[in-house]
């Protein structure tokens, strides 16, 4: 396996370069030891595409979105302030986060305090990558496996994403199978509201566990994720039905960099 | 002459006291603070006419939607024959448009009659999802009382209006083949009315031509006071969706569903704090700033006029993930409650002449209680299902506001994320130096 290409902002500037594109690493992607997995599906990706990518690294921190959700508001707009004052001191134009819910906060909530960007999550990068022909997908390990994908809400309802991660999957030769509840009306997987961080309310069911019994309904060899949190979410609803061997839960990257053996 | 006289009274004091309850309602709502929802009038036609005139979100749920056309066309189209009803009654005339009209009448009546028939098979077979088919989302225990009163009053009230009409038409074309009806013989020995040709000399052909009139009488003067009655019961009800349909989709939220607003008070703060160079806006010493929602007052008259326009047919909550796990949220209750605070406001204001006086009650926990507002995970799902646009998430995300940024009231986890997001940057305890860490794992 090669060596992962990884460039900071910093780096660029220090050898008067401009990167492409900013990866937006994520909280997540940064830190959650299931996540930092995704995080290097798509620099491998990126690599693998020449694509001239650069990350921010330890100048980068927390968009503000579970804060925003969770009520907080001052707390949201010191994050958002201190990190539009980074991304406009490296002049940065166009932003790939690896997550839906820091590609909605820099997409739409940032403009009006000062950052703008066009901002892109990382399976509309892969869309575009696949329709420029910088990464071909022949066959791959995945042909005739079922796969279901999960929108996310923050990619999905949130922003009116749903083709992108689709029409990515398809390269994969698979049998796309899509669950009752997908697109507009796709259930959330429970993470999403600054719920992530803390305990449900009273119920009588976990929100991941619906929708992992939904999704595990259609009997598929992966669910396909786009989300960080998804993924949390989706794999412990896995666990919950104690089909962890048979079904994996991936997210669209790694599906990609998996079939391409990188 | 005695009958004109009645006529114009009750149609001038219906139509007078619904205007004044309208006025009222529209008082209630521009309570609420100012939302810029004019911009971009010609994509606010557009989602107007797709969504409230076209029907379009009903759609996404085929059955409830062709019934509900039935219901939605007939009562449109019936508002043309309305205006002869008024104009025979104010005028003492009967029938007055067909002579001119001729076979256009005949049409126009005829087709209002089909549309009547279906109306009555979808009055009925909502009447029968809501008491024997029993929808899971028309019977949960939160319409219990009144709003499921409420849904069976507008039904049955809807049946009766059917009834009278064919009542008046029916009775109508018997006496005017027998060449006895008001109307004037035009030698063609028939009305010509599609379904009350056939139901008419079937219901009625062996009645006399007085009891006759007396039917036709009670069909006519009942349909107008149903008509009066229903327009004065609308604003009473959930049912004044089928005028608020129409405002609340043109103001409808033109901004993707995943962008929240940006409160412009807390920037002036933040920024007040960040940047040496930033001169706050004098503010108006008898404004207090509030940090999102605690009473309807505080919400924007957009959040307002969704409250009254929803008719709680409850298509949020039977998306909502929070719902469907057995949690207290319901986005239905939470516009639902919004509702009955801003009517209870409003009441106060009337016997307090005009003023609010203090009832030591506020829509955030005498009405809405934090437990359902920590259960939201913010998917938008009730936003999107809301055929007429409602937006819930907007009023959850304010009064949350409210009782983190005010009250300081979020549960203890959340209070550790926004430390761990404050000192670290990130909502888990890691270091902002090990965010590259991962590059060498």
């Amino acid at each position: 396996m090669a060596e992962l290409q990884i460039r900071t902002m910093a780096d660029y500037m220090a050898s008067g370069e401009t990167p492409e594109i900013l990866f937006w690493v994520g909280c997540a992607g940064s830190f959650d030891d299931r996540a930092k997995k995704i995080t290097k599906a798509i620099v491998k990706i990126l690599n693998h595409a020449h694509v001239k990518f650069a990350v921010l690294g330890t100048e980068e921190s927390c968009t503000g979105d579970p804060a925003k959700r969770a009520g907080n508001e001052f707390l949201f707009q010191m994050q958002a302030m201190t990190n539009i004052t980074v991304l406009n001191g490296y002049e940065v134009k166009k932003i790939v986060t690896g997550c839906p819910h820091c590609f909605n906060t820099l997409k739409n909530e940032y403009p009006s305090l000062g950052g703008s960007y066009e901002v892109i999550h990382h399976t509309q990068l892969l869309q575009d990558l696949l329709n420029s022909g910088r990464i071909k997908i022949e066959g791959g390990n995945f042909k005739g496996k079922k796969i279901t994908f999960h929108d996310p809400c923050y990619l999905g309802r949130g922003n009116d994403v749903y083709e992108a991660p689709r029409s990515v999957m398809i390269n994969l030769d698979a049998e796309l199978a899509e669950m009752k509840r997908s697109r507009q009306n796709g259930l959330c997987c429970g993470a999403g509201g600054a719920q992530m961080f803390k305990e449900a309310e009273k119920g009588n069911k976990e929100v991941n566990v619906e929708r992992s019994e939904e999704a595990l309904a259609l009997n598929p060899d992966v669910i396909a994720v786009g989300c960080p949190f998804c993924m949390t979410m989706m794999t412990d609803g896995v666990k919950h039905f104690n089909k962890e061997s048979s079904v994996k839960v991936m997210d669209v990257a790694e599906l990609i960099a998996q079939a391409k053996d990188l | 002459m005695i009958s004109i006289i009645i006529f114009i009274l009750l149609f001038g004091g219906g139509f007078a006291f619904f205007l004044y309850n309208v006025s009222k309602i529209r008082r209630n709502i521009l309570l609420g603070k100012d939302a810029n929802r004019k911009d971009r009038p010609a994509e606010r036609w557009k989602i107007m006419t797709l969504v409230a005139l076209g029907q379009k979100k009903m759609f996404n749920r085929p059955i409830p939607a062709i019934l509900h056309l039935f219901l939605y066309v007939a009562f449109v189209i019936t508002q043309i024959e309305l205006i002869e009803i008024v104009l025979d009654g104010a005028l003492g005339n009967h029938r007055m448009f067909r002579p001119s009209l001729g076979g256009f009448y005949t049409f126009m009546v005829s087709f209002i009659e089909i549309l009547s028939v279906l109306a009555f098979i979808g009055t009925v077979a909502f009447l029968s999802r809501r008491n024997l088919l029993r929808v899971p989302r028309l019977v949960q225990s939160e319409l219990n009382g009144w709003p499921k009163l409420d849904a069976n009053f507008i039904l049955l009230g809807e049946i009766t209006l059917i009834c009278f009409i064919f009542m008046m038409n029916g009775a109508d074309e018997v006496l005017y083949q027998r060449g006895m009806s008001h109307a004037q013989n035009m030698n063609d020995g028939t009305l010509g009315l599609s379904i009350s040709s056939h139901l008419g000399p079937l219901l009625f052909g062996g009645l006399s031509d007085h009891s006759l009139h007396i039917i036709e009488r009670i069909g006519w003067w009942g349909h107008i006071c149903m008509v009066l009655g229903f327009l004065n019961y609308l604003p009473y009800s959930k049912h004044f969706h089928i005028l608020l349909a129409f405002p609340n989709t043109y103001y409808s939220n033109l901004e993707e569903k995943g962008k929240f607003r940006n409160l412009q008070s807390v920037t002036n703060e933040v920024k007040a704090m960040m940047d040496p160079t930033f001169t706050p806006p004098v503010a108006d010493p008898n404004v207090h700033v509030r940090f999102g929602a605690k009473e309807v007052t505080d919400l924007s008259w957009k959040q307002l006029l969704d409250s009254y326009t929803c008719t709680e047919c409850g298509r949020c909550t039977s998306a909502c993930p929070a719902n469907i796990t057995g949690k207290v949220l319901s986005p239905r209750l939470i516009m639902m409650k919004t509702r009955d605070r801003l009517e209870e406001v409003g009441k106060n204001m009337d016997a307090n002449k005009g003023e609010f006086k203090d009832d030591g009650k506020a829509l955030l926990h005498s009405y809405i209680t934090p437990e359902e507002l920590w259960a939201c995970t913010s998917c938008n799902a009730c936003v999107q299902e809301c055929p007429v646009n409602i937006d819930p998430l907007s009023i959850i995300m304010d009064l949350r506001r409210y009782l983190v940024m005010e009250e300081s009231a979020a549960p203890t986890e959340l209070n550790m994320m926004f430390s761990n997001v404050e000192n670290n940057g990130a909502p888990w305890q890691f270091s902002q130096s090990d965010r590259l860490n991962w590059k060498n794992e």
